[in-house]
């Protein structure tokens, strides 16, 4: 097996969920605590699995806005684990899944330093490094219904952005998805041969919206009684 | 990156303990500098074994989580820092084991002797080989993977190494402070080259970082209002101006004034004080070299924060 994630470019409306049911279910997870620094101080910091960053691909009128969710994308040729002089990061036979054993893990970062995608971050008041585990503690619950037997951010997504599945498996829902829309990986250039694949957003062209213009009377007094109680 | 300190004196004062050991036992085992006296060499070896233990302790600082430090012993087969780790450990009694040979045989040079001499330049010039391929085997810092880093680390590892002792054996010794005036010059021409080499942009770009190859990408907001693990521990900045300078002080400290006082004092007219005074202000040097080393570094992940290139 070969677990991981598919984003959906197209349809991530950028709202942070999947960060928030990540912290949420994870910070009493395996690896938890996510700890949270000076969490009602003037500049909240912590650690969290999965982060958002949002993109102005294009130029004007060209241009779409990318909300792009980033994880461990739990590599095939995982150098974080490689890396690793005390064998705390390993990276499971069975399904791929990168972890961390937080008795093992001296917080050396050197980890950190090898992860292009900005996925493992130290936690400062346990000492160890911290990463996404898939929700391996969710996914192979017998306890849970199967259909809630998927990572955290899969579920909770509002936008069906993200899809988790076996990537080995041709016929998987994911493997599809990649195969019909075209998903790519990042940074393929340092061969590290992420699990986790990005669907492009669809091509789009701007809306003409010239035709939409009313000038009847009606429309003039909608206008003016908007303006009245807008200002 | 963000320059830890500790690592800068680990990665400092333990390649100039190596440098000094392995120079020490090639002028013991080859005479090529005439016949050392044998309580100088253990002066001087003690010296290197004083460097490398401070080195190797201070690299513990940094670690979050020290009380599994032993663990970074085992994972040898793959990961450069427990190759490190190892050398490092094993290095340590073998220029313990020479200098007891040292001074059993009072400088005399038994087979055993020539065995341990050999075995300290190898292990030496081999733990500081690993400390550089620390950085270097990293992909996603293009300042710091290429062969360049290695060779940096042990040419100023040895440059070090030769002007302590120069310091210490004296000024009068011609071969010595022309090898070591010849070492401080191949070193400054390394560091140019990668000086030179990092100069140029490639590798990935927010472009690849993305996925969106035939546009450009900007980043709109980073999704955090204060700073994460990530921002302080890749997101350190100087500004170019303030680095160029700093580069231009580096060359003075760690090269300039190393190569004119050896070449005056090849010349003969130069004091003691004066070379002792230059072997400060060459660690200096190559503590800011270090410093530099992290704070030119730019870490892919930078991309994800913003950076159009690394």
């Amino acid at each position: 097996m070969k677990l991981g994630l598919v984003i959906d470019l197209d349809v991530c409306v950028g709202c942070h969920a999947c960060a928030v049911a990540c912290k949420q279910w994870n910070t009493s997870g395996t690896l938890g605590a996510l700890t949270d620094y000076a969490p009602y101080g003037r500049n909240p910091s912590g650690v969290w699995f999965n982060r958002i960053r949002h993109y102005e691909v294009g130029d004007f009128p060209h241009n779409k806005t990318v909300n792009m969710p980033l994880s461990c994308m739990h590599c095939e040729d995982a150098e974080c684990v490689n890396v690793c002089p005390t064998g705390a990061s390993y990276k499971r036979k069975e399904d791929g899944i990168v972890l961390i054993d937080q008795d093992k893990c001296m917080g050396c970062n050197y980890c950190a330093w090898a992860c292009p995608y900005g996925a493992r971050e130290l936690d400062r008041a346990e000492g160890t490094m911290k990463k996404c585990t898939l929700c391996i503690d969710r996914i192979y619950d017998q306890y849970l219904p199967p259909e809630e037997r998927q990572p955290a951010c899969v579920l909770t997504c509002p936008a069906h952005a993200r899809h988790f599945g076996d990537f080995d498996n041709p016929l998987s829902k994911v493997s599809q998805l990649v195969r019909e829309r075209g998903g790519t990986t990042l940074m393929p250039e340092l061969g590290y041969q992420p699990t986790n694949h990005y669907l492009p957003p669809r091509p789009t062209r701007p809306i003409d919206t010239s035709a939409e213009k009313q000038t009847s009377l009606m429309h003039k007094v909608k206008e003016w009684v908007n303006k009245l109680i807008t200002t | 990156m963000h320059p830890a300190f500790s690592v800068i004196i680990f990665t400092v004062a333990a390649g100039a303990g190596y440098g000094l050991a392995a120079l020490l036992a090639i002028a013991h085992l080859t005479s090529v500098f005439g016949t050392l006296p044998v309580t100088e060499c253990l002066w001087l070896g003690g010296l290197a074994l004083v460097l490398i233990s401070v080195g190797l302790v201070s690299s513990s600082f940094h670690l979050a989580n020290p009380k599994n430090a032993w663990r970074a012993f085992s994972r040898f087969r793959t990961s450069w820092l427990s190759r490190e780790a190892v050398l490092a450990v094993i290095t340590y009694p073998v220029i313990l084991a020479y200098l007891l040979s040292l001074w059993t045989w009072q400088g005399e040079k038994t087979g055993l002797v020539i065995l341990l001499g050999s075995l300290v330049v190898l292990c030496s010039l081999a733990t500081i080989f690993t400390t550089g391929m620390i950085y270097a085997c990293l992909k996603t810092i293009r300042q710091w993977h290429t062969a360049l880093t290695p060779a940096n680390y042990i040419a100023l590892g040895v440059m070090l190494g030769g002007l302590l002792l120069t310091a210490v054996q004296g000024i009068e010794n011609v071969m010595l402070a022309g090898t070591a005036l010849v070492v401080v010059l191949l070193a400054a021409i390394l560091k140019a080259i990668y000086f030179f080499w990092i100069g140029r942009p490639s590798g990935s770009s927010i472009n690849t970082a993305t996925g969106f190859n035939r546009a450009t990408v900007r980043l709109l907001d980073v999704g955090h209002s204060a700073g994460t693990f990530l921002t302080d521990e890749f997101g350190y900045h100087v500004a170019s101006l303030r680095l160029w300078w700093l580069r231009v002080l580096m060359f003075v400290l760690s090269f300039i004034l190393p190569a004119l006082v050896l070449s005056l004092a090849l010349i003969g007219q130069v004091s003691a004080f004066a070379v002792y005074t230059v072997v400060v202000l060459a660690f200096v040097g190559v503590v800011l070299e270090r410093w530099l080393f992290f704070a030119e570094a730019r870490h892919v992940v930078g991309l994800y924060h913003g950076a159009q290139r690394t």
